[in-house]
C-alpha cells in the first residue's frame, strides 16, 4: 500500500491567466496580470473606468491577442486561438454595450448562440433530411426553453432591436448560455438596471454557478459584486492591485485608494 | 403566349440571366461584404463555357458546370487574401480583380481578344433555351430559399449584424465569408455560361465596370435582405429600357437611348426612400420593423 495517495484531488483551475500584458501603442492597458479561476466559482473583476477590465475580457474571448503572457483554459493554451475556437471550447460572453443581432428575431438570436453545438449541413437541408429537421426542432425547443427562463418566450418572434433595454440584456445572457458554456464572461451585466433588477440578476447568476458554470463578472454595482462573488480581483491602470474574498477587498487600503483617491 | 415569347425571347431570357447575376451578389451582400467581382466571375464563366462547347465540343450543361467550377476556383484563390478587407476597400480590390480579368481577355487571342468571341449558334450546344435559363434560376432560388434559416444562413445573418459578436458565438467568420464569396462566384459563373450561349457573342467590354455596377443595382433596388428582392430588382431594371422606350425626345436628348438615366434615378429614389429595397413595398406591413433604438444606447455606469 502506498501511503502518499492524495486524499482529495487538488482542485485544478479552469482558467489560468499568467503575466498577461496588452499595450495599444504606448498605452499599457493590461500589465502583467495573473489570476486563477476555479470551476464553479464566481470571480469578480472590478476597478475604475479604464482600468483594463474589458481588455482582459476581450483577450480571454479571443477578440484581442495579448502582447505577452498566457491564458490556459481547461489545460489548453488559448491566448492565440481565434475567437470562434475559444467559443467552441466552452467560453461564452456578453458585452458591456449589448451586441445583439438586431435585425434577427429573438428566437434566432438564441439559435445562433447554439451554433457550435448544432450539426447538419446545408446539403442535407436541401433534400429535407429528417435528421436536420430534428436538429432544428431540438435547437428551437432549447432556445424557447431558455427564453422561457427569462420570461422572453412571448416575444420570440419580435426583432431583437424591438426589445426594451432590460430585456435586451436578458436576451444577451441567454444567447450566451445557449452554447452550454463552461466559463461565462459577463461585462457589466447589471449596467442600467435598478436595485431590484440587479438583485434578480444576482439570483439568476448564482443559479448558473450552482449548475456548474464558472463566471467571470465585470461589474460596477458594488452591492451586487460583494454579495455575488466568491473572490474578487481589482484592476487599476492595468495592474492587478488586490485579490481576495469580498471582505478582504472591502477592507483593502489599496482598493479604497484606487476608488476614492489617496488621503492627503 | 408562344408568339409573345418568340417576339421577346432575348429580353425574357435576359431577365432570367440578370436575376441569376443578382442572386450572385445577394449572397455576399447578405454577409455585409461589398464585393464587385461578379462581372469578372461572369466573364470567367462565359469564356470557359464558350471555349468548351465551341472548341472542345462539350455538351452545354457540362460546360456550364465546368464554368461554375472554374469561376469558383478562381474566387477561392483570390478570396482568401482579399476577404480581410472591409467595406469600400473590398469593393476597390474586387473591382481591380475585374479589370485584371478584362485585360487578360483583351490580350488573349484564343479568347478573341478585343474583337470578341463568336459562338456558332448553328449547333445544339451553341444555344441555350429559355427553359434551361429559368430552370437554372428555379434551382438557384430553391437553394437560396433553403439557405435562409439554416445553420449556415443564420450564421451569415449574424455576421452581417455583428461580426465580432458572431465570432464569440463560435461562428468561423472567415470560413463563411469565403463560402459566400465562392458561392457568389459559382452562381455568377453559371450566369456567365448561360449568357454566352444566349448572346452568341462575347466581348470583353461586356464584363467591365458598367456590368459590375448594374449587378449591384439589381440587388440594391430589389432589396438586399431577401433573395426574392434580387430577382425582383433584376427583372425591373432589365425591363426598364422597354418601358422608357416611349419617352419622347426632351431638349434634344433622346432619353430612350440612355436607359441608365432611369436606372440611376430609380436607384437614387430607392436608396433615399426604401433603403431595404422595393421588396419592402410588395411584402408590406409584415416586414416593417421598428428601428433599432435601444441597441445603440450606451450602458450608464
Amino acid at each position: 500500500m502506498t501511503s502518499h495517495v492524495a486524499e482529495t484531488p487538488a482542485r485544478e483551475p479552469i482558467l489560468t491567466v499568467r503575466d498577461l500584458t496588452r499595450s495599444f501603442g504606448g498605452l499599457v492597458a493590461v500589465n502583467n496580470v495573473s489570476f486563477d479561476i476555479y470551476p464553479g466559482e464566481i470571480y469578480g473583476l472590478i476597478g475604475p473606468n479604464g482600468a483594463g477590465k474589458t481588455t482582459v475580457l476581450n483577450i480571454l474571448s479571443g477578440l484581442l491577442t495579448p502582447t505577452s503572457g498566457t491564458v490556459t483554459f481547461q489545460g489548453h493554451r488559448i491566448e492565440r486561438s481565434p475567437a470562434y475556437r475559444i467559443a467552441r471550447q466552452g467560453v461564452a460572453r456578453t458585452y458591456q454595450n449589448i451586441r445583439l443581432f438586431a435585425a434577427m428575431n429573438v428566437l434566432q438570436n438564441v439559435i445562433v448562440g447554439q451554433h457550435s453545438r448544432m450539426q447538419g449541413t446545408l446539403a442535407e437541408r436541401l433534400v429535407f433530411s429528417p435528421r436536420v429537421r430534428r436538429q432544428e426542432e431540438i435547437a428551437r425547443q432549447k432556445a424557447l426553453a431558455l427564453l422561457e427562463s427569462v420570461d422572453l418566450a412571448g416575444v420570440a418572434e419580435e426583432p431583437a432591436s424591438a426589445l426594451a433595454y432590460g430585456n435586451q440584456r436578458r436576451l444577451e445572457l441567454v444567447r450566451a448560455l445557449a452554447s452550454d458554456p463552461k466559463l461565462l464572461l459577463l461585462d457589466e451585466p447589471a449596467a442600467g438596471m435598478n436595485a431590484a433588477e440587479s438583485q434578480a440578476l444576482g439570483g439568476h447568476l448564482r443559479d448558473l454557478a450552482v449548475q456548474g458554470i464558472t463566471l467571470l463578472v465585470i461589474e460596477h454595482d458594488m452591492a451586487l459584486v460583494m454579495s455575488l462573488c466568491d473572490r474578487i480581483g481589482v484592476l487599476n491602470f492595468g495592474n492587478l492591485i488586490a485579490e481576495g474574498t469580498p471582505e478582504e477587498i472591502a477592507g483593502n487600503p489599496l482598493v479604497i485608494e484606487a476608488y476614492l483617491g489617496a488621503e492627503e | 403566349m408562344a408568339e409573345f415569347y418568340n417576339n421577346n425571347s432575348f429580353l425574357i431570357n435576359l431577365v432570367g440571366i440578370n436575376a441569376i447575376m443578382a442572386l450572385s451578389i445577394y449572397i455576399t451582400l447578405s454577409c455585409a461584404m461589398l464585393s464587385l467581382s461578379n462581372a469578372a466571375s461572369m466573364a470567367i464563366g462565359a469564356y470557359t463555357a464558350a471555349l468548351l462547347t465551341q472548341q472542345a465540343g462539350w455538351p452545354l450543361w457540362l460546360a456550364v458546370v465546368a464554368a461554375a467550377a472554374v469561376a469558383g476556383l478562381v474566387a477561392l484563390l483570390l478570396g482568401m487574401p482579399i476577404l480581410r478587407l472591409r467595406g469600400v476597400f473590398l469593393a476597390i480590390a474586387t473591382l481591380g480583380f475585374g479589370e485584371v480579368i478584362r485585360i487578360i481577355i483583351v490580350n488573349t487571342p484564343a479568347l478573341g481578344g478585343p474583337e470578341g468571341f463568336r459562338l456558332n449558334a448553328g449547333n445544339r450546344s451553341g444555344v441555350v433555351t429559355g427553359l434551361e435559363i429559368f430552370g437554372t434560376l428555379l434551382v438557384l432560388a430553391y437553394f437560396f430559399a433553403r439557405l435562409k434559416g439554416s445553420r449556415m444562413g443564420l450564421a451569415m445573418d449574424a455576421i452581417r449584424e455583428d461580426e465580432n459578436a458572431a465570432r464569440t458565438m463560435g461562428i468561423n467568420v472567415t470560413f463563411y465569408k469565403v463560402m459566400a464569396y465562392v458561392t457568389g462566384a459559382v452562381v455568377a459563373g453559371i450566369g456567365g455560361a448561360l449568357y454566352a450561349h444566349l448572346r452568341s457573342f462575347l466581348s470583353p467590354g461586356d464584363f467591365g465596370f458598367q456590368r459590375a455596377v448594374d449587378i449591384l443595382v439589381f440587388a440594391v433596388v430589389g432589396g438586399t435582405f431577401a433573395w426574392r428582392g434580387a430577382i425582383l430588382g433584376a427583372a425591373l431594371i432589365t425591363l426598364l429600357p422597354e418601358i422608357t422606350r416611349s419617352v419622347p425626345v426632351v431638349a434634344g436628348l433622346n432619353i430612350k437611348d440612355h436607359p441608365e438615366i432611369f436606372s440611376g434615378l430609380i436607384l437614387l429614389l430607392v436608396i433615399l426612400f426604401l433603403p431595404k429595397g422595393l421588396l419592402t413595398i410588395s411584402l408590406g406591413l409584415k416586414l416593417r420593423r421598428p428601428a433599432p433604438r435601444t441597441l445603440e444606447k450606451e450602458a450608464s455606469p
